[in-house]
């Protein structure tokens, strides 16, 4: 009984505390009814999980017919890589996965972190690339799917923070010239699409390279995200960096600390710890813009998923499933960033609660 | 401040020097590349039924794709050693400018433009297509005449778009193309009513009826063909040889077509007594020499492969899900357009 009480209260101070908030609930709930059977119907109930074509084509889109993932998601996943050796970047995968996640969770301290990078990024390159220990070479360009997502990502975040960071200390430079340089490289970079910054990384720069030399269009591709990444980035750091007091500096001075020191332990710390959010969501920016490099020629999971489908007689008319196979994997990586940057906010107390309501 | 010294920096370049890979000047002999790295790299599409897709093992097959595997049996002699590059249709040209890939095939329309001014030349034609109309019966349209003011979902970056407003402008009649740049958007636009008519190559249209519509017994696909539509493989300019060995491998799975040499019986038919085949085969005479290839080029290319009709009705023809009839593609003594220069 009593806990009939208290749940009628809840219901009470939540969802129908005045005619307002009454008609909000009473709508939603309606609009739940009207929408959510439908959903789950072709969600679950008429939806087919085999990858068998014929019985897909029998439900004709009144249910999902998830067997398009069950049959294709090989080929979704790690794209062009050879099919007999797909457990290499399964396994690269998980290990990019494992290590990341460690990170985010903060598992390990801080040194054994840095040796997991350390370790885990080669380790990755030779399970994907071969050439050694036995291993197949398997060019940069066949690489795909999930793992070149990944990569392109995770890499493009560890570049360009540093990058980023130096560029915003650039700006706030006394020199002239330095600081003239870095304005221009932000705005330049910052003044065209990511897309025609692929398309320079992979067309325009192989014909004004000296005749004779290739770079690899996996790094020249990687190199222009984290160029990309890093003006936005030092933009959010420069908007941090001024945030801080300048009487932190004159104390900093104050206590005899050089200019760079007074840097390194007083100024950079808070200014990075200020934006955060905003950090984060040139991440989860970056992590979605990968898919851009389909237009390169490189096939990460958007381009994979098409390079799986387009072609394919029977299972070309069951792309949305396909999209939202990827997106699930999309947002389950975007969601995982917006929670690390919610505990790293509050391990520096700054995430504070949402002010309680009133009534 | 303080710059950094120049001798602490030089590590940094050194690797950037490092990740320069040094490689051989183009050297202009695709044929000598295409030896040395024993593999053929091909330029196809990111997928198009019945012409270069990938399966769900990743393997790849059709029209265009058996032209590659004929030409990697002919000169690697292995089908097998093949690196397909899948390519969008704004990036096709470059990557084949650019070295990237050999050959391109990758249903690719012989233009005067493109022939002209893009430093490639196509080679020769392997399958004749021209351009269409699908459109829902409730229209109550019979010919593309009657699309006025009709808004026509088309897919960009291809000679369809430009087609489309060629045809209709010489025609005098005003239409509204609504441009997508992908095909899956393309018909489902269409599909969802976004437009009154939708065009593509016909080779297409049939399948997009049967296959992607709703209900199939409510489109049309009009009997218009409002272009002509050459497809073939492209090579870049400056090289005649691998140009020769390209046009030739094509012309001999015609050639092969007309003789009656197919992949179960190529072995037998080289024991045979006609000249002309054993010139082909190269049981007689060498022409393989004259190309730079082995003196049996043309026999591998068939029994990888098969000829020309068995790669057709395999890939689009009746043995396909595309199911679609030879029409001009046929050879030139059974009415259709298939016609090979004699290998002799």
């Amino acid at each position: 009984m009593n806990q009939l009480n208290a749940t009628h209260a809840w219901l009470r101070r939540n969802l129908f505390s005045d005619a307002f908030s009454g008609t909000t609930t009473l709508l939603l709930l309606a609009g739940a009814a009207w929408w959510l059977p439908g959903l789950i119907d072709w969600m679950l109930l008429q939806a087919v999980f085999k990858p068998d074509a014929a019985a897909c084509q029998a439900v004709n889109h009144a249910g999902a017919c998830w067997g398009v993932v069950a049959e294709k998601y090989r080929v979704i996943l790690f794209g062009r890589y050879p099919h007999a050796e797909q457990w290499r970047p399964l396994l690269a995968t998980v290990l990019l996965l494992a290590v990341i996640a460690g990170s985010g969770l903060r598992l390990l301290n801080r040194r054994s972190l840095a040796a997991a990078w350390i370790l885990a990024l080669p380790a990755f390159f030779i399970l994907m690339g071969g050439g050694r220990f036995g291993l197949t070479p398997v060019g940069s360009d066949l690489w795909g799917g999930l793992p070149l997502t990944l990569l392109l990502a995770t890499t493009a975040m560890l570049m360009a923070l540093p990058l980023a960071i130096l560029v915003a200390l650039g700006r706030q430079s006394g020199l002239p010239l330095l600081r003239g340089l870095c304005q221009l490289y932000v705005e330049l970079v910052r003044g065209v699409p990511l897309i025609s910054v692929l398309f320079l990384a992979s067309f325009l720069f192989p014909i004004i390279l000296p005749q004779g030399f290739t770079i690899d269009v996996l790094l020249r591709v990687q190199a222009g995200i984290v160029l990309f990444a890093a003006a936005y980035l030092s933009e959010t750091i420069r908007g941090g960096l001024q945030a801080v007091p300048g009487g932190q500096h004159d104390a900093a001075t104050a206590l005899g600390l050089s200019r760079w020191q007074a840097m390194r332990w007083i100024i950079l710390p808070q200014a990075l710890r200020a934006v955060i959010p905003s950090m984060m969501n040139s991440a989860v920016s970056i992590f979605k813009d990968t898919s851009l490099v389909t237009v390169v020629s490189l096939y990460e999971l958007t381009g994979s998923l098409s390079l799986a489908l387009a072609g394919d007689a029977e299972w070309r008319s069951y792309y949305l499933e396909g999209y939202l196979f990827i997106g699930l994997i999309y947002w389950t990586g975007c969601y995982s960033m917006s929670r690390f940057s919610r505990t790293l906010e509050a391990g520096t107390g700054l995430l504070r609660p949402p002010v309680p309501s009133t009534a | 401040m303080r710059f950094p010294n120049i001798a602490r920096t030089w590590p940094a370049a050194a690797t950037l020097l490092l990740l320069l890979q040094f490689a051989p000047a183009h050297a202009g002999k695709t044929l000598d590349q295409v030896r040395q790295r024993a593999q053929l790299v091909c330029g196809v599409s990111t997928g198009v039924i019945g012409f270069s897709s990938a399966d769900s093992q990743g393997r790849w097959n059709g029209l265009d794709v058996d032209v590659c595997r004929a030409i990697a049996a002919a000169v690697l002699n292995d089908p097998a050693k093949v690196k397909y590059v899948p390519l969008n249709a704004q990036q096709r040209f470059t990557a084949l400018q650019s070295g990237e890939v050999d050959l391109l095939s990758r249903n690719t329309t012989w233009t005067l433009t493109r022939d002209a001014s893009l430093g490639l030349h196509f080679t020769a034609v392997t399958y004749y297509d021209g351009q269409g109309f699908l459109v829902p019966k409730k229209l109550k349209v019979t010919s593309a005449r009657q699309l006025k003011n009709a808004e026509i979902c088309v897919q960009s970056g291809t000679t369809t778009e430009k087609n489309l407003s060629d045809w209709f402008k010489a025609q005098g009649i005003k239409i509204k193309p609504v441009v997508f740049e992908k095909f899956e958007a393309s018909i489902k636009a269409f599909f969802s009513g976004r437009c009154q008519a939708y065009t593509t190559d016909a080779s297409a249209l049939a399948f997009i009826r049967s296959k992607e519509a709703p209900r199939p017994e409510d489109y049309l696909v009009l009997p218009e063909l409002i272009s002509k539509e050459p497809l073939g493989p492209v090579v870049r300019r400056g090289d005649d040889e691998w140009f020769a060995i390209v046009k030739w491998v094509i012309f001999a799975l015609i050639e092969a077509e007309e003789y009656g040499i197919t992949q179960a019986n190529v072995d037998q038919m080289k024991a045979g007594t006609d000249p002309a085949i054993q010139r082909l085969l190269g049981s007689a005479e060498d022409s393989g020499k004259l190309l730079g290839l082995e003196r049996d080029w043309a026999a591998r290319a068939v029994k990888a492969v098969g000829n020309y009709g068995e790669m057709f009705q395999r890939n689009v023809g009746s043995a396909s899900p595309l199911k679609l009839p030879r029409g001009l593609n046929a050879l030139w003594n059974k009415g259709g357009l298939m016609y090979a220069p004699p290998v002799r």
